[in-house]
């Protein structure tokens, strides 16, 4: 990665010096090696840009509002979040016009939380040697396989393929997982209704409506959400029970239904680690089965499948059968 | 002091719960929050952090005030509140318990909150010492020894036992209702055990920051041109709140049931659009604003208003647990409070 980070840094700097573009969207090396930001770099401040295995964070949501400040802004997106910004351009929230584009290698990020639940913890600093992470801490050194560390988005990445970019900084080969994007998703739906109630009460009941998950998510881009809105009638800022936590993710998860691209970050911000991404993965593969194999986000598209419909549609409770 | 096989600590729970219901660290689905006791309970005292801190035992996220009962013309207010049983809170660091006094000087001067005050008397609090810090830690640096909390008893988890000393009245009662699960013990172990966590405390990475950059020119501060570098990445979420200790600040709202009016508090969270919103309007209308808003009341109007008390513990949970990697070690740095450079 540090081959890349350095290209990327040349690209950035020549774009800024010759004034092709205003502003660069990248990452910036915070204290620890997991602390990374999302940051705005400009001519003579490039001080922090990082890219390594911590950058995990989708910056396409950013440009939502800084593609409205006006100038011209390089942004770095790895495969997945190119996804999100194509997304994003179909919902006209993003001035296309305003956005360079440089699609980035990626071989999976990975997520300190990770580490600590694999028993490393004291974490000081983590160094990649080829497929092994060794993590110095203040418990002595660790060992560790990098596919071990994967964030959650990573372990079952379903694209290397950038799906918008005005250029590409790639040196090796990206390998994706995708054969295992729907394996959790089958788990699921290979349980009778009550275990599933019982793994989604259980996860659920650990949400503490930080609004982490929709305030990341490229989808939610509503700039007043129902959930704040006093006038909605569902407006809320703590469950009042038990019941309410599941209305919250429900709600939303139906609302970016078919714009969703998967991209993971609503897993990766959550506090209580709760496995969101799994809730709109069952809808994507659904969507797959019923109407025909769609990926949101591969291209700009004013259809998708919630909005869009033929006469060949099945009825979904005709396959899948209702509750009698 | 006493000390308790930690094979019998099952036994040592359920000895409590009989008499006390008791809140400590238990797991679900893959992560330890604290939770009520019951049979099933996954307890992991082993666990450093939770990732909620137990300030809900005194100040719940959400919590009813008052009931209004609607009948045509009459309404009824029912007070909800009921009279406060002793219950026991067990496996709280030396941040934490640090955390409630920073709550005490909120809702125990006037006005007196009741209802935190109610929990807070009736709750006996078991501390637990802290055996392996995490990288995130710098509660040393507001001068907190986590090898040694206070609370009614101070518990030690060293070498297959839990080591147990009773501080207070409330803690001596409790030790007697377990002490049929102790035995004797000089306490050597604790002493070995405190002496290498304090060796560990000293190469923490956050141990040296100077939170006493924000001691002075708190109008130079609040107009510095490094919050907005600071805060932008910010989502606006709530984590860095709702994980934090010593945050206090709630909203009260209403909810209509099918009778009349349940009127509840609870947490509010200064990094949402809407936070002390009035008729006027929203008196932090950019993030940035409602990004300073915090530091600068952690760190500048609380230790104010308190004696110089900071409302930050060291906890390190905005550390680990901000998507953006944006807290409160990070804002300090910037203002010079680093002694490394």
């Amino acid at each position: 990665m540090q081959k890349i980070e350095e290209l990327m840094y040349k690209r950035a700097s020549e774009m800024l010096e010759s004034g092709e573009v205003d502003r660069v969207i990248a990452w910036k090396k915070g204290e620890t090696c997991y602390d990374v930001s999302p940051a705005t770099f400009t001519k003579d401040n490039l001080e922090g840009f990082v890219y390594d295995a911590f950058c995990g964070a989708n910056l396409s949501k950013y440009l939502v509002e800084e593609s409205k400040k006006g100038g011209k802004i390089l942004v770095f997106l790895k495969p997945c979040d190119t996804y999100s910004f194509n997304q994003l351009l179909s919902e006209h929230r993003i001035k296309r016009e305003n956005v360079y584009v440089i699609g980035i290698e990626c071989q999976g990020k990975i997520d300190a939380n990770k580490l600590q639940k694999k028993g490393i913890d004291g974490i000081l600093s983590v160094e990649e040697k080829g497929d092994k992470l060794t993590v110095k801490t203040l418990y002595g050194d660790k060992e560790i396989a990098f596919e071990e560390a994967l964030s959650v988005k990573c372990e079952t990445c379903k694209s290397k393929e950038f799906a918008v970019s005005d250029e590409t900084i790639v040196l090796n080969e990206m390998r994706d997982n995708r054969e295992k994007r729907f394996e959790a998703v089958e788990r699921l739906e290979k349980m009778t209704e009550e275990e599933r109630y019982a793994f989604w009460q259980a996860e659920l009941s650990k949400c503490i409506r930080c609004n982490a998950c929709r305030n990341v998510c490229p989808a939610c881009t509503c700039t007043h959400c129902v959930f704040d809105n006093d006038k909605s009638g569902i407006a809320g800022k703590a469950n009042a029970d038990s019941f309410e936590e599941k209305l919250f993710h429900i709600i939303r998860s139906y609302h970016v239904a078919g714009r969703c691209t998967d991209c993971g970050e609503c897993s990766r911000v959550c506090p209580q680690n709760i496995p969101l991404h799994l809730i709109n993965r069952k809808y994507i593969k659904d969507m797959n089965e019923f109407y025909g194999e769609y990926q949101a986000g591969a291209a700009v598209t004013a259809l998708n499948p919630i909005v869009d419909f033929t006469k060949e549609d099945v009825e979904a409770a005709t396959v899948v059968g209702g509750k009698k | 002091m006493i000390k308790i096989k930690v094979s019998l600590l099952d036994d040592l729970y359920k000895k409590i719960a009989e008499t006390y219901p008791l809140y400590l660290p238990v797991e679900v689905a893959g992560e330890v929050n604290y939770g009520k006791y019951n049979s099933d309970s996954k307890v992991r005292l082993d666990v450093l952090k939770t990732v909620k801190s137990p300030k809900d035992a005194f100040f719940p996220q959400s919590e009813n005030l008052v009931k209004f009962k609607v009948d045509g013309q009459k309404i009824e207010v029912i007070d909800v509140r009921e009279e406060a049983k002793p219950f026991v809170v067990m496996g709280v660091r030396a941040c934490d318990y640090k955390a409630f006094d920073v709550l005490d000087r909120v809702f125990l001067v006037d006005p007196l909150d009741t209802y935190y005050q109610t929990k807070r008397e009736a709750g006996i609090v078991i501390t637990a010492a802290c055996g392996r810090p995490d990288e995130t830690c710098f509660c040393t640096v507001f001068g907190i020894d986590p090898t040694d909390p206070k609370g009614d008893v101070t518990t030690w988890l060293v070498d297959g036992y839990l080591y147990w000393r009773a501080n207070t009245a409330k803690g001596e009662e409790l030790t007697k209702a377990v002490s049929s699960l102790a035995e004797e013990t000089d306490g050597k172990a604790v002493d070995k055990q405190k002496e290498e966590v304090k060796k560990i405390l000293k190469k923490l990475p956050n141990a040296d920051i100077k939170p006493e950059v924000f001691d002075e020119n708190m109008l130079d501060l609040f107009h510095d041109k490094k919050w907005q570098k600071l805060s932008e990445a910010c989502l606006g979420c709530g984590t860095c709140t709702f994980v934090c200790p010593t945050c206090q600040c709630f909203d009260i709202k209403e909810f209509i049931t099918n009778d009349g009016v349940n009127r509840f508090r609870c947490w509010d969270s200064c990094m949402y659009k809407d936070f002390t919103k009035t008729a006027g309007g929203q008196p932090r209308p950019t993030q940035m604003q409602r990004f300073r808003q915090r530091f600068m009341h952690k760190l500048v109007y609380y230790p104010k208003n308190n004696g110089g008390l900071y409302s930050c513990v060291g906890c390190g949970r905005c550390v680990k647990k901000c998507p953006q990697h944006l807290n409160i070690v990070k804002v300090i740095k910037a203002f010079g409070g680093d002694d490394n450079e």
